[in-house]
């Protein structure tokens, strides 16, 4: 691991004026921030991200540490632990999704340890990212080309890919978000700002480095997730090599409002298969005003995945894919919602 | 080894710690490239005050000791173990504020106020055995033992966070701790004879 100048500042108004004192001085030098620590810290000893300065950012947990719901939206402060938001009853009860999404993602040890902010900006499981002895890389080289393309790429993405990267977005918690029309409040230098989670994510196009579009020094804050006719009827569905404490290979977050056996809307987000939390609007519209048969999901699902893109050895994620969300569409609309 | 070896070399281990003969080497000292502009040295260590077991400990560490190399090579807890290095195999797991974390993933100078426990902690003062130690031996839930402390701990995370009811409920829960002599049938049992005890 690379030596790092290290800080910890006691609130998020401290935390910004370090940024903001570090980019003013040297914009061109490396911050990272410091959460649960269970990406940053793997990735430093892999020698794929080196900062030269480690805000810790763990004193803001008293502060952004929060489950609040009330009737019109859930909110959960970027500092809280992935394993208390899992537990939460209320988010259990009414928010079923993000629970699930969360409670299958790694292990207990890293869910007590990571930050809802950390999770869903945790980077690409892919191999060639990981090592730097593989010399191409365009998401951690920029313009070095990308070893997965010619390499061993059955773990990688079909949706939202280019040719400049395939990675697969890693995270589950993501989808559950993207699903539920989620916004997030960012702090930073210039001030605080809310976007639609939607927009956090960038496709890799010309230019996979950059994979978000926070701004230098910007912090998460805070997730909204809005209180809609859809959210208590919502499943986190993931298919992994192993039971358990492995990535998806493919996963359907969904949330279903039904009218009787009818389709009055559907929320649907694809992990695994993706190089972004992916939105499968057109799936949604094809169930609108539909009954929810297995032939109308099936539908469905093969236009989720009309424009994918296999690669050598990922071609199998398609058909999964599809597979993965009828099934986690059956499974929704047959869930009991209890009055 | 003989017995007599193996506790030598701890003796010898526990003892170089504790007088700071053995220097703090990074990981990847070796692999990484020269920076002229910036030396290893261009950063001062850091004193700290950690909390392990109910005793405070002063230790003077470069910034980038993880709590697992901060627990082994500097205050001689031994019995945490390394095993990746990268939170994928739950060989490090210690109690941070009575829940279950990574050592590996955790650098020390973050963690200054919170309360560590490691396997050398949970035995009582007289040395009674937690009931999670007694469960193990009951039930014979290691090989080689390298895992078991981790286990142990992680163990009783389960227990506590409400996941020992099952055994398919145990063998989710404890998913992020990997034995390789796969002494994972004799674990869940006594898991769920150590959540009887802890909870009655």
């Amino acid at each position: 691991m690379r030596p790092f100048g290290y800080s910890r500042p006691s609130s998020v108004s401290n935390a910004i004026l370090e940024v903001r004192e570090f980019l003013a001085a040297d914009p061109q030098s490396s911050l990272s921030f410091l959460a649960g620590g269970t990406t940053l810290l793997d990735l430093m000893k892999l020698d794929v991200v080196r900062p030269e300065r480690i805000i810790d950012l763990n004193a803001l947990r008293d502060e952004l540490g929060y489950t609040r719901s009330d009737g019109s939206a859930l909110r959960l402060g970027a500092f809280a632990r992935m394993a208390d938001v899992a537990a939460d009853a209320e988010v259990i009860a009414n928010y079923p999704v993000i629970a699930q999404s969360l409670s299958l993602a790694a292990s207990a040890q890293l869910r007590n340890m990571a930050s809802l902010g950390g999770n869903v900006l945790q980077r690409t499981r892919c191999p060639y990212f990981r090592d730097p002895s593989w010399s191409a890389c365009n998401k951690r080289v920029p313009g070095s080309g990308c070893a997965a393309v010619q390499g061993a790429n059955r773990a990688h993405a079909v949706l939202g890919t280019s040719d400049h990267c395939i990675a697969t977005y890693p995270g589950d918690f993501a989808q559950a978000l993207v699903a539920l029309d989620a916004s997030i409040v960012i702090a930073g230098p210039r001030g605080n700002r809310t976007i639609p989670f939607d927009s956090l994510h960038r496709r890799p196009d010309g230019n996979p480095h950059l994979e978000t579009s926070l701004q230098p020094g910007e912090i998460i804050a805070e997730f909204i997730v809005p209180a809609r006719s859809w959210m208590r009827r919502s499943l986190y569905l993931k298919i992994r090599d192993r039971q358990s404490y492995e990535f998806a290979v493919a996963a359907a977050a969904v949330a279903l409002d039904l009218d009787g056996g009818m389709v009055r809307d559907a929320r649907i987000a694809l992990g695994g298969v993706a190089a972004v939390p992916w939105r499968a609007r057109e799936a949604e519209d094809a169930l609108r005003g539909q009954p929810l048969t297995e032939a109308v999901a099936r539908t469905a699902a093969r236009l989720a995945f009309a424009e994918a893109r296999p690669q050598s050895h990922n071609a199998y994620k398609i058909e999964l894919g599809q597979s993965t969300l009828v099934r986690a569409l059956l499974q929704a609309s047959s869930m009991e919602l209890r009055p | 080894m003989t017995t007599g070896l193996s506790t030598d070399r701890r003796r010898f281990l526990i003892g170089s710690a504790v007088t700071g003969t053995i220097p703090f080497m990074p990981r990847d000292a070796a692999s990484q490239v020269p920076e002229p502009s910036r030396s290893p040295g261009s950063y001062p260590s850091v004193d700290l005050t950690l909390h392990v077991n109910g005793q405070e400990h002063r230790v003077e560490v470069d910034p980038r000791t993880t709590l697992l190399d901060a627990l082994r090579d500097h205050i001689g807890l031994t019995g945490v173990k390394k095993g990746c290095d990268h939170g994928q195999c739950g060989a490090c797991t210690v109690l941070v504020e009575g829940r279950r974390e990574l050592s590996c993933l955790t650098l020390a100078v973050s963690v200054q106020q919170r309360e560590v426990t490691t396997i050398e902690g949970l035995a009582a003062s007289d040395g009674g055995l937690h009931p999670m130690q007694q469960a193990f031996i009951d039930h014979d839930a290691f090989q080689c033992g390298y895992c078991t402390p981790g286990q142990i701990l992680s163990a009783i995370g389960c227990v506590r966070e409400g996941h020992a009811s099952t055994p398919a409920d145990i063998r989710e829960s404890m998913s992020g701790n990997i034995c390789r002599c796969a002494a994972y049938p004799n674990i869940v049992v006594a898991i769920m004879q150590a959540r009887e005890r802890m909870e009655g």
